[in-house]
């Protein structure tokens, strides 16, 4: 008897039936995708964080470093390279009075001291200067520098001159350097 | 029983039915050696796998560590360098197999519809596993790799907008570190590979989903998979590994550069099948290096992956595609050639390759030595170390004046110097050559200094005068002047004189005593200038000899050559290295200790520029 009044039920409201049926289906397709996303979203964006956390990273500070003695700079207007030294930061490392980098210093009239940084604007290899071709040379992709003013010289590939860096003469024999190296590969000189 | 046991195991997996269709897929026109290659990448990938997993297990990724511990799996560790080679070597291998595996299916055909999208995963195949090889490149945190992923990483910087911050994200920061290590080991070991062996899963589900495409015309009936072609596979593979181990024992295995430096200059060249991309970037000056670096090679991607396309689109699509890509090899081989050539003529990068062995048998040598390696990390051994830091003192800061052999410390030959050549210097042989009058004027000595140049009564520096009367010597007074040497070089305390100074030691006394008499055949002593044996001299601004060309002698002379212990007044051009702060103290400690041969030698392998 239940069974067949269950049947009459059936028959009777078969429209009510199918629509609560495809209601129920989208709640439970809507539910399953929803559920799908935050389990799969939930644990990734947890990571993202962690991923892009070097961006928020400021470029490194530049501040004026003791790099040089004026005397140990030849008096002749060529250049030489100097070692810059800092206590360096790495993730969870603190190294003391680490070597950060290198600049090739040049006398220049009047007291005034010229330096670059070593690194190649091109794409990061160390210069070296050439006595011979009075140049400064990368020995990767071979970029030439002019000594003057370190401007590219013909088919060099990099594409902006190297990176000239702010340097003065404190305490009459004390060469300082304002270190700062830059985003590679681009015209603009750009802090990195 | 076993039977019975294989039922039920059927029963619960049907595991039967998944053997038979992997293992009976027909081979139209029979099997073939052109179809080994999937085969052999899949096995150079499960090399792969088995070698790289071992290898993590001992590896740590830091910029503390990271080459310390590949030191130690290379060379401590029982069988690690055959490991490590194994896993290096096999990817070198896995490079052309996957050029040849894509020729063969471009040549087949294999690539046009419907199996345009097995060709997409194919070539997605081939990006990531180069991917894991220049991931791979920099994990041992040696100076090639780290030079060389550092201008693969400044690459991605030149992307518009966003290649600052991708950079920053692969790179772990806005400089080299820890976190690039443990970026690329995540990537190496971890990300990329998951997702070589998901879209394997898919490559080898469509492979058999098509079906073989077979070359055509069919020459024998068809075959099995197995065993017609499990069997030339089984071959191929072989003949894979046995080129591996042959490539591992030829090379003793993986090459191990010194610890990563950036203080040190290092010619980054990026492994043989990435070199075609670093010559081709020589080409592009100023901003088209956008185009040339980024641009130009992701229309190479696009184009191979419109190769399907290509095929069904046109009529001579087919030809056009394997001309296409014959046109891309070429251009590979010709730039990669160039590159090589080019290395081949530049003495600069030679030198510097060269210099770059020397110091990673070093840094080896004393890694290996009683001390080891010190927390910091091994590249500090060779901060501190007067072989390795000696040379290049010398060449920076002595070379511009005095020689060393004939070079200047480094091996590399200095034209005019204006001092006096050190090499040896305070040897019985370097002194004797010094008292010789045909030599004093050479270039080994005084030639070009203040010591030779006449005054206006024509005459040279007593020194210079002195050696010049020495011609006078009779055999007895060359006999004594032989005795002086030894005495006078005996101060030196050379550590490779030892042996000589002690079977000569009554020759020396008798030395001493002479340097205080006239020499047979002329009529002036060593002591009316020098001082010696404890003793000071009368004449002034000469070299006092007590304790010539000892470690303190050395140092002493360099920091301050104008003192009056050394050349006083008469000091030419030397500068007075104390108050310049040319060098420091250390600095000054490592050259005396090179010059002196005085650094720790563990074993014979490493070898010093003559």
């Amino acid at each position: 008897m239940a069974e067949e009044s269950a049947k009459e039920e059936d028959a009777k409201e078969p429209e009510d039936q199918i629509e609560s049926s495809s209601r129920r289906e989208f709640v439970e397709k809507a539910g399953s995708i929803c559920a799908g996303c935050a389990l799969v979203g939930i644990p990734v964006a947890a990571g993202v964080g962690v991923v892009v956390d070097p961006v928020r990273l400021p470029p490194g500070d530049a501040k004026f470093l003791k790099v040089a003695q004026l005397d140990a700079i030849p008096e002749d207007g060529s250049p030489a390279k100097f070692v810059v030294k800092k206590d360096k930061i790495d993730a969870w490392s603190r190294f003391p009075d680490r070597v950060i980098g290198a600049v090739y210093l040049r006398r220049l009239p009047k007291n005034r001291i010229q330096a670059f940084n070593v690194v190649c604007p091109h794409l990061g290899c160390a210069i070296e200067y050439r006595d011979q071709e009075h140049d400064y040379f990368c020995p990767c992709h071979n970029s030439a520098f002019a000594l003057e003013d370190g401007a590219q010289g013909e088919g060099s590939p990099s594409a902006r001159p190297l990176d000239s860096l702010e340097a003065e003469i404190r305490n009459e024999n004390e060469v300082w350097v304002k270190f700062q190296n830059f985003v590679m590969g681009i015209e603009e000189k750009r802090p990195a | 029983m076993f039977s019975k046991m294989f039922d039920w195991l059927d029963d619960r997996t049907g595991y039967r039915r998944i053997v038979k269709e992997s293992l009976y897929e027909p081979v139209p026109g029979g099997a073939r050696w052109r179809y080994v290659w999937g085969s052999t990448l899949t096995f150079g990938l499960l090399v792969q796998f088995v070698t790289g997993i071992v290898l993590w297990a001992a590896y740590s990724p830091s910029s503390q560590t990271a080459w310390e511990s590949v030191f130690y799996i290379q060379e401590q560790m029982a069988g690690g360098w055959i490991l490590r080679g194994i896993h290096h070597y096999t990817a070198q291998v896995m490079t052309i197999l996957l050029v040849l595996h894509l020729m063969q299916v471009l040549i087949d055909g294999a690539y046009k519809a419907p199996r345009e999208v097995n060709f997409w995963t194919g070539l997605l195949l081939l990006f990531l596993i180069l991917a894991i090889s220049l991931t791979g490149y920099l994990l041992p945190w040696d100076q090639k790799g780290y030079w060389a992923t550092k201008v693969a990483t400044n690459l991605i910087g030149i992307v518009p907008i966003v290649g600052e911050d991708l950079q920053r994200i692969v790179v772990g920061g806005p400089d080299y570190g820890h976190h690039t290590l443990t970026r690329f080991f995540a990537l190496h070991a971890g990300v990329l590979p998951a997702t070589v062996i998901a879209i394997i899963v898919g490559h080898v589900y469509l492979f058999r989903k098509h079906g073989l495409t077979s070359a055509k015309p069919h020459r024998k009936k068809d075959g099995m998979f197995w065993p017609d072609q499990v069997f030339k596979d089984a071959v191929a593979c072989l003949a894979v590994l046995a080129t591996v181990l042959v490539l591992v024992f030829w090379h003793g295995g993986a090459e191990l550069t010194a610890p990563a430096d950036p203080a040190e200059r290092y010619p980054a060249r990026p492994d043989w099948y990435f070199m075609f991309l670093f010559q081709f970037l020589k080409y592009f000056e100023g901003n088209a290096i956008l185009f040339g670096g980024i641009i130009l090679p992701m229309i190479v991607v696009l184009l191979l992956f419109a190769v399907p396309f290509f095929a069904s689109k046109w009529t001579w699509g087919h030809r056009f595609n394997i001309g296409m890509i014959g046109f891309f090899l070429a251009v590979f081989a010709y730039l990669t050639v160039e590159a090589y050539v080019y290395d081949a003529k530049d003495a600069d990068y030679q030198f510097a390759r060269e210099r770059a062995h020397i110091d990673a048998a070093r840094v080896r040598e004393l890694a290996k030595s009683p001390s080891g390696i010190p927390p910091i990390g091994a590249v500090e051994l060779l901060h501190d170390d007067a072989y390795t830091q000696g040379p290049r003192i010398f060449a920076s800061k002595c070379a511009s004046c005095h020689t060393f052999n004939g070079h200047d410390g480094m091996g590399r030959p200095q034209n005019e110097p204006s001092a006096p050549d050190l090499a040896r210097f305070g040897s019985r042989e370097w002194l004797r050559g010094f008292m010789d009058p045909k030599q004093i004027e050479t270039t080994k000595y005084f030639a070009n200094t203040a010591f030779v140049e006449p005054d206006e009564k024509g005459k040279k520096s007593r020194m210079v005068e002195y050696v010049h009367e020495l011609a006078d010597l009779t055999d007895q007074g060359r006999e004594e002047l032989e005795k002086v040497i030894a005495a006078v070089s005996a101060e030196a305390k050379l550590n490779y004189q030892l042996g000589i100074d002690k079977r000569d030691a009554e020759m020396i006394i008798e030395g001493i005593d002479l340097f205080f008499a006239e020499l047979d055949g002329i009529s002036t002593s060593c002591a009316e200038c020098h001082g010696f044996d404890g003793g000071e001299s009368e004449a002034s601004n000469t070299p006092d000899l007590n304790g010539w060309g000892s470690r303190e002698w050395i140092i002493g002379i360099i920091k301050n050559p104008a003192h009056p212990m050394f050349y006083g007044r008469n000091n030419d051009r030397m500068p007075i290295f104390e108050e310049e702060g040319i060098f420091t103290d250390r600095q000054i400690e490592l050259v005396t200790e090179w010059m002196r041969e005085e650094w720790v030698r563990f074993d014979e392998e490493v070898q010093q520029v003559e």
